[in-house]
């Protein structure tokens, strides 16, 4: 990367307005219910209510008690009862049998429910098949998106994931779609949207509608240009280990909602502590986006930079005194309780991570990526299901061994899965059904040639009403095809060169050098030309589904700004890794990224996601 | 323009106040018998007329004629009455027609004479008959009283939203009333009625008799009443021939008026301006019409001929079989401009026009007197509002100009009242036009609104002026031009003579791609009116594919409504219309239609995942899907409490894996059985759990509870690898410490995974000592490994350096810590450099 072609990326847009937006809406809806009433919060909508309100908020608006809503009795006294949930049935059912207990114990009381962000139909049917339609009124939150950071927004919905590409249910799609009218038009609007993924199209299809059917207004875009991308597009990257710190923090603690709880431990004092991690804290700003293996020097250096300012403090006179107590002094004391809050979860992942083990995990990961020694990788995989090291990661090598090598042997197919099952259970089997249908474990047929079956199913795809032939050799056409994709596009870098972590020089260093992310190359090929033309090759190993269209306003001069200002929305979720190669993309290229994701994601969140659980 | 003042006339001395009489149209109609004898309705603002002639002929051969016209007079339908007889006839808010008739139906007609609707004002005047009944209109919309002829009252307020209410009785009343008419107060619709000296107000609960403030006590009765148009007026008509004028909440008496005429008049209405102070009341008998206000001084106008009389918003249509005349008291802007020798600076400005016009310099004088007293603004605003006042274009004209040159000497004067009226008067003079025949007033228009005045039009068919006029006053697409067109269209389906094609076409070339235009509702129109293929065909036209599901499922359009609803991609929708197919199928068609919709299929299936497990099944075994059995049989297994049920179930599996041939989900699943049943055992005789551990932790438990021989029996029956064996032993009896057994097994043959995990299990549990024992039996390749586990820094040089390997001998260097013996790692470093030089 040449120094003189860097731009300074422009500054992001404030989504703080998104808050205050949801903040107000919920209000208004709280008043809609005037009296005292009891909240019922759906466990996970507790953490992103906590972002947007708190509770003297909701107390000044006449919620007398907070509950986290569970399958279980209530105890509450109160006259009216309010429900913030999101549209599941099993939880709409929940409430179904609260208001049927109340009614046979001749209770009366006021339900309300408040969907966020929308309502299904679904739902509603529930109510009625259970008899409470006309008890229970119902209302949308319409709360879509979470500022987790100044480049972050997050849907918070991980189950999208599940949902639109395992069940098949696109029933988001009409969300993430509504997300992006949103963002269109309060910082739009865009004037370029690139996209890939089926789910990316329809979104995109449907947010268009929606553009159409609402008034057109011509302001100054902040935000020029989209790309829309599927998760299903690149399963390869959000599979491989983190080794970038934030990510690393993020597969270690799992950082939920944007804080992480670090434990006694770790925070070295007696109880665990919440974290917030966000471009605020001075320490993290400057070492999440850094590789593991230089996180320590950077720690070790701020240490001593701290410790030299507060060594000012010697030979300061008493006014100079004062000075530094009043101004720095706060400041100082805040940055040594994250330095040592971080510098202990770094010595936490060091005790896990630079065991012999990781080191082998890592090694094998990268010769798959590599395409290296295959053999030598499903020994250590056979090693690691018999030991019982971890039945996630375990599941993970799989799927990468399955992915990259374009699925597996049948003879490595079954025994891999038997001895999988005689250690974890046989309830896998469901496990490994979904993983077949995602595409993520498959086995190789050794029968059909891969082109003529793509070439097939390109013509089926093309007839919208084949939908269910389509379908019917969607599990076909889900190839990976990682190994053509890597060589095309140059993702794993040739092995034996040196690879300097300090200066990276490509996107590669959020995987030590040995891998650049498909999806964040794709966005980065794809700005570069300007739309797909000469990635022909590598759409068709995709699937196709690729597209670019223009915004409807081409009147509006763009500023420059708007224009480098790029909004990236991952439909299934991203990883902390991939932002982390966004940013680095971004400072080389003068972009700022916009990340916007359903849900930050991890390869455990991934394939948890995926188990079929025996509850 | 001399002659502006030629039809005013005042009314009293006290209060200068003139009335006039303005020509709207001389009749386009030729009514052989005038008026007499008609049914007459014609509608406020401007609206059409129905005439009724003949009605009261009662011979079965002579049927009576309904007729409609035009304001102007130009017939727009005209058709034999074939129905029963007909008490009243009335217009609704939306230019329809309705005739009360004598058995308590109404019936709904349109302005081309087209057959609506009907609908019923109750039984109970079936044996009494409905003798007279008023139309009415009420913020409410259309409404019809009907007075029957047991003397009851029953009101409809709103006939779109038809709710009957049968008003309570009127004590000790024995004939019908002398007369009566319809309140709108406080929200409430009630009647007022007179019965000789008595006046009455009936609402929804309760009859109240009342007295108007100031009324002659010595009235015997009231013959005539009249409410004004925005119902706050009253007026009363006495048998003595005086007017009371008041309030309608009988609060206040305005004036009373000797009208020295004792017979009965034929009609009496209010006429009056909205801000006008002064009431006024038209009264009209045969020939004689008289205006009566505050003072005792009346105008009277002699009428050649029969007439109606319909009350506006700011004064009185008069219609007879040639003329239609516009009475109202003279606007106060037209006042001050027009009345003789005014000086008002409006009048002043337009004298200075005038002399302008003529090049004379007296039009300087006359501007210079206004702009002294700073008037001019108000002299250009009393132009502009009397303009809107006129009819006649030509006066509008001169009092514009006269504006527009006054205009010339303000510098800041806005100028959207006056563009603003020279459309609006453009526009009006448009829709007064004799073809079209809309005589509105300025007032009248605002009052109405534009959207009012082009669905009237539309409602008349004018859609080119429609269109014409949204375009003029440049009306958003989305209420103006797209609206007419879609009313254009839905009329259009209607013409049952041409092809469905042809109209398909038609419609599409016209709207194209509009903004704002629903095919579907046209669409729902030609299926209204049984045209189920042109709507079909209508709906291809609509581009949001979600508009056109609703109007499919009620055509019954079941499968193409789904596949709509899945184009257009809105969950909620495709979910309607599956729920609407369970319904309306039998469950065998109902699954063969999802089996076609991928989509629709996974929607319902996640439904039924949580509601209707049963369900699930049928659409599996529907598909003959047997991998989804077996799993669906599998979950089911997870929720049966007993070992038996759950047997069951996994056997269920195991049959539907293998007809879905997939042998080795069917062996893992007897394999999972037969573990059950092993773990059931096993729980029996040890009597601790076992149930749901996975094999792996079967055998773990059984190892560290030193059964060895169920736990050899496992190992043999599930032919568990060698390998897997060992490392679970070996773990196990780490953990236990059972050092012993341990190296007993060590011995018991070769291990299978070589011996560096004893070495490095012995460490886990810290145990070097017995580590280093299996140090010597780890293969050449592991034994810096082995060695280094041990912390056996010495031993791993050695091992190292003899292997001569780089990678290896830099190994043992990263564990050299910096205390060690500086000859070892000089040694190392030595060797390394050999190593590396090879």
């Amino acid at each position: 990367m040449a120094l003189s072609s860097r731009r300074d990326a422009p500054q992001p847009p404030d989504f703080s307005f998104l808050k205050r937006l949801a903040r107000d809406q919920l209000i208004y809806l709280l008043e809609q219910l005037p009296g005292k009433k009891d909240l019922f919060i759906e466990a996970d909508l507790m953490s992103p209510l906590d972002r947007i309100a708190n509770v003297s908020t909701l107390k000044q608006h006449e919620v007398d008690k907070l509950y986290k809503l569970e399958n279980k009795p209530i105890v509450s006294t109160c006259n009216q009862l309010c429900f913030l949930i999101r549209p599941r049935i099993q939880t709409v059912k929940w409430i179904a049998e609260i208001v049927n207990t109340d009614k046979a114990a001749g209770r009366l009381r006021g339900y309300k429910i408040i969907f966020c962000p929308q309502k299904f139909y679904a739902c509603e049917i529930v109510l009625e098949e259970q008899g409470v339609y006309g008890d229970v009124s119902t209302d949308e939150w319409a709360f879509y998106l979470l500022p987790l950071d100044d480049d972050i927004i997050s849907l918070e919905l991980p189950e999208i994931f599940r949902d639109n590409f395992l069940e098949g249910n696109q029933r988001w799609i009409t969300t993430a779609s509504k997300s992006l009218h949103l963002l269109n038009s309060l910082y739009g609007p865009f004037l370029k949207v690139y996209g890939i993924g089926r789910s990316a199209k329809m979104t995109y299809d449907m947010w268009r509608d929606l553009v159409e059917d609402g008034e057109q207004k011509t302001q100054q875009p902040e935000i020029g240009n989209v790309f829309l991308i599927d998760r299903d597009v690149d399963f390869v990257t959000p599979l491989c280990s983190q080794v970038v710190y934030e990510g690393l923090v993020d597969d270690t603690f799992r950082i939920k909602c944007g804080s992480v709880e670090f434990s006694p431990e770790v925070s070295s004092s007696d109880k665990s502590v919440k974290v917030m991690l966000n471009s605020q804290d001075k320490v993290f700003s400057e070492i999440r986006n850094e590789h593991f293996s230089n996180v320590f020097g950077f720690l070790s250096q701020k240490a001593r930079n701290l410790q030299t300012a507060y060594d000012k403090r010697c030979g300061m006179d008493i006014k100079q005194m004062k000075n530094f107590v009043s101004q720095e002094l706060k400041g100082l004391k805040q940055e040594h309780r994250l330095l040592s809050l971080h510098i202990g979860a770094s010595e936490s992942i060091m005790k896990k991570k630079t065991k012999q083990d990781f080191q082998e995990l890592l090694k094998t990961e990268h010769s798959l990526l590599e395409g290296f020694e295959i053999r030598e990788c499903i020994t250590y995989i056979e090693e690691h299901i018999n030991r019982q090291v971890s039945m996630i990661d375990s599941l993970r090598l799989l799927c990468l061994l399955s992915l990259t090598e374009n699925g597996l042997l049948p003879k490595d197919y079954r025994s891999l899965k038997a001895q999988y099952l005689q250690s974890y259970g046989t309830e896998h089997l469901l496990t490994f059904a979904n993983l077949r249908q995602l595409g993520l474990l498959v086995e190789q047929n050794p029968g059909e040639t891969l082109t003529a079956m793509e070439s097939k199913v390109g013509k089926l795809v093309n007839d919208r009403t084949a939908g269910k032939l389509t379908d019917a050799f969607s599990s076909l056409a889900k190839k990976s095809n990682f190994r053509a994709l890597s060589k095309k596009l140059a993702l794993v870098p040739k092995s034996g060169e040196e690879y300097d972590l300090r200066t990276p020089r490509d996107m590669a260093y959020i995987f030590s050098g040995a891998y650049i992310p498909l999806s964040c190359k794709l966005i980065e090929q794809v700005l570069e030309r300007g739309g797909w033309t000469g990635l022909e090759e590598v759409t068709r190993l995709l699937n196709g589904n690729e597209f670019v269209a223009t915004g409807s306003s081409e009147e509006v001069k763009p500023r420059s700004d708007s224009q480098n200002t790029i909004l990236v929305m991952f439909l299934g979720g991203c990883t902390y890794s991939e932002i982390s190669a966004l940013r680095f993309l971004g400072k080389e290229r003068g972009y700022r990224f916009i990340i916007v994701t359903t849900a930050i994601t991890n390869s455990a969140r991934l394939l948890e996601a995926l188990l079929d659980r025996k509850t | 323009m001399a002659f502006v003042t030629a039809n005013w006339n005042p009314l009293g001395e006290a209060f200068y106040r003139c009335h006039r009489k303005i020509e709207l149209y001389v009749m386009g109609w030729n009514l052989k018998e005038g008026l007499k004898d008609c049914l007459i309705a014609a509608a406020p603002y401007g609206g059409p007329i129905a005439l009724l002639k003949g009605h009261q002929k009662r011979s079965p051969t002579a049927r009576p004629q309904l007729e409609i016209y035009s304001a102007s007079g130009s017939l727009l339908a005209s058709f034999l009455w074939k129905s029963g007889t007909v008490v009243a006839l009335g217009w609704t808010v939306s230019d329809d027609l309705l005739c009360v008739q004598e058995d308590g139906s109404v019936l709904l007609y349109d302005l081309f004479g087209d057959f609506k609707r009907h609908f019923s004002m109750g039984n109970e005047v079936l044996q009494n008959h409905v003798i007279e009944a008023k139309v009415f209109h009420s913020p409410y919309g259309t409404g019809v009283a009907i007075l029957t002829g047991a003397f009851r009252f029953t009101l409809a307020t709103n006939i779109d939203d038809l709710k009957l209410r049968r008003l309570p009785e009127v004590p000790g009343l024995q004939g019908a009333p002398s007369c009566w008419a319809v309140l709108t107060q406080d929200r409430q619709t009630k009647v007022l009625l007179a019965s000789g000296s008595d006046l009455y107000i009936l609402d929804n609960t309760s009859c109240t008799a009342v007295t108007p403030p100031g009324i002659d006590p010595q009235v015997s009765s009231y013959i005539q009443m009249a409410i004004s148009f925005s119902y706050k007026y009253l007026a009363l008509f006495t048998d003595a021939g005086h007017v009371w004028m008041g309030t309608s909440n009988l609060k206040e008496k305005l004036s009373k008026v000797d009208t020295k005429v004792r017979t009965p008049p034929k009609q009496m209405v209010w006429c009056r301006r909205p801000k006008s102070q002064q009431p006024s009341v038209v009264v009209m008998w045969d020939r004689l019409l008289l205006v009566a206000g505050e003072c005792n001084e009346t105008i009277q106008y002699h009428l050649d001929d029969d007439s109606i009389l319909i009350p506006e918003l700011d004064g009185v249509r008069i219609i007879n079989s040639t003329h239609h005349e516009m009475l109202q008291e003279v606007p106060g802007p037209c006042e001050e401009i027009f009345k003789i020798a005014s000086m008002a600076p409006g009048a002043l400005l337009l004298e200075a026009h005038k002399e302008y016009e003529k090049e004379s310099q007296k039009a300087d004088e006359y501007l210079r007197e206004i702009k002294e007293q700073s008037l001019l603004g108000e002299a250009v605003r009393q132009c502009v509002e009397a303009a809107g006042f006129e009819h006649e274009p030509e006066t509008q004209k001169t009092l514009l100009r006269a504006a527009s040159f006054g205009k010339c000497f303000l510098s800041n004067f806005p100028p959207d009242l006056f563009v603003s009226m020279c459309r609006e008067l453009r526009v009006l003079n448009a829709v007064r036009d004799y073809t079209v025949g809309i005589p509105l007033t300025h007032p009248q228009y605002k009052q109405m609104t534009v959207q009012v005045l082009i669905d009237r039009l539309v409602y008349r068919r004018l859609y080119p002026l429609a269109i014409e006029v949204c375009r003029y006053l440049k009306i958003p697409e989305y209420q103006g031009v797209s609206r007419v067109l879609k009313h254009w269209a839905c009329n259009k389906v209607q013409q049952k003579e041409e092809p469905d094609d042809v109209i398909a076409r038609a419609v599409n070339q016209k709207l194209g791609d509009a903004v704002g235009i629903s095919y579907s509702e046209i669409a729902a129109r030609a299926y209204e009116c049984g045209r189920t293929e042109l709507a079909i065909k209508l709906l291809e036209f609509e581009p949001r594919s979600g508009e056109q599901v609703p109007l499919l499922l009620k055509m019954k359009r079941s499968q193409l409504a789904l596949s709509k609803a899945i184009e257009s991609g809105d969950t909620d929708l495709v979910y309607t219309v599956v729920t609407y197919l369970k319904n309306e199928m039998n469950r065998g068609d109902f699954f063969m239609t999802l089996r076609n919709q991928p989509v629709a299929l996974s929607l319902y299936r996640q439904f039924c995942k949580h509601q209707e497990q049963d369900t699930l099944k049928d659409l599996f075994n529907q598909d003959d899907d047997h991998q989804e059995l077996g799993n669906f049989y599998v979950r089911a297994s997870y929720r049966e409490g007993k070992l038996e049920a759950r047997l069951a179930a996994l056997q269920s599996a195991v049959d539907e894996y293998n007809k879905a041939k997939n042998e080795f989900a069917a062996k893992a699943t007897e394999e999972q059985m037969r573990l059950l049943r092993f773990q059931r055992r096993m729980q029996e005789e040890f009597d601790r759990p076992f149930m749901d551990y996975s094999l792996q932790e079967t055998l773990h438990s059984l190892l560290m509870e030193g059964r060895i021989r169920p736990a050899e029996q496992l190992y043999k029956d599930f032919r568990i690898p060698d390998k897997r064996y060992w490392w679970l032993k070996i773990s196990a009896l780490a953990e236990k410490e059972d050092w012993e057994e341990l190296e007993k097994f060590s011995r018991s043959k070769k291990s299978p995974i070589g011996y560096l995990p004893f070495v490095e299990i012995c460490v886990k549990h810290h145990n070097k000592y017995e580590a280093k024992k299996y140090v010597s039996k780890v293969t050449p390749e592991q034994k810096v490994k082995a060695h280094l586990a041990v912390g056996d820094l010495e031993g791993a040089a050695e091992a190292a350096i003899e292997r001569r390997s780089e990678g290896e001998i830099s190994l043992v260097l990263s564990h050299c810590p910096p205390s060690a013996d500086r000859s070892l790692v000089d040694r190392l470093t030595r060797a390394r450099t050999t190593a590396s030089k090879k």
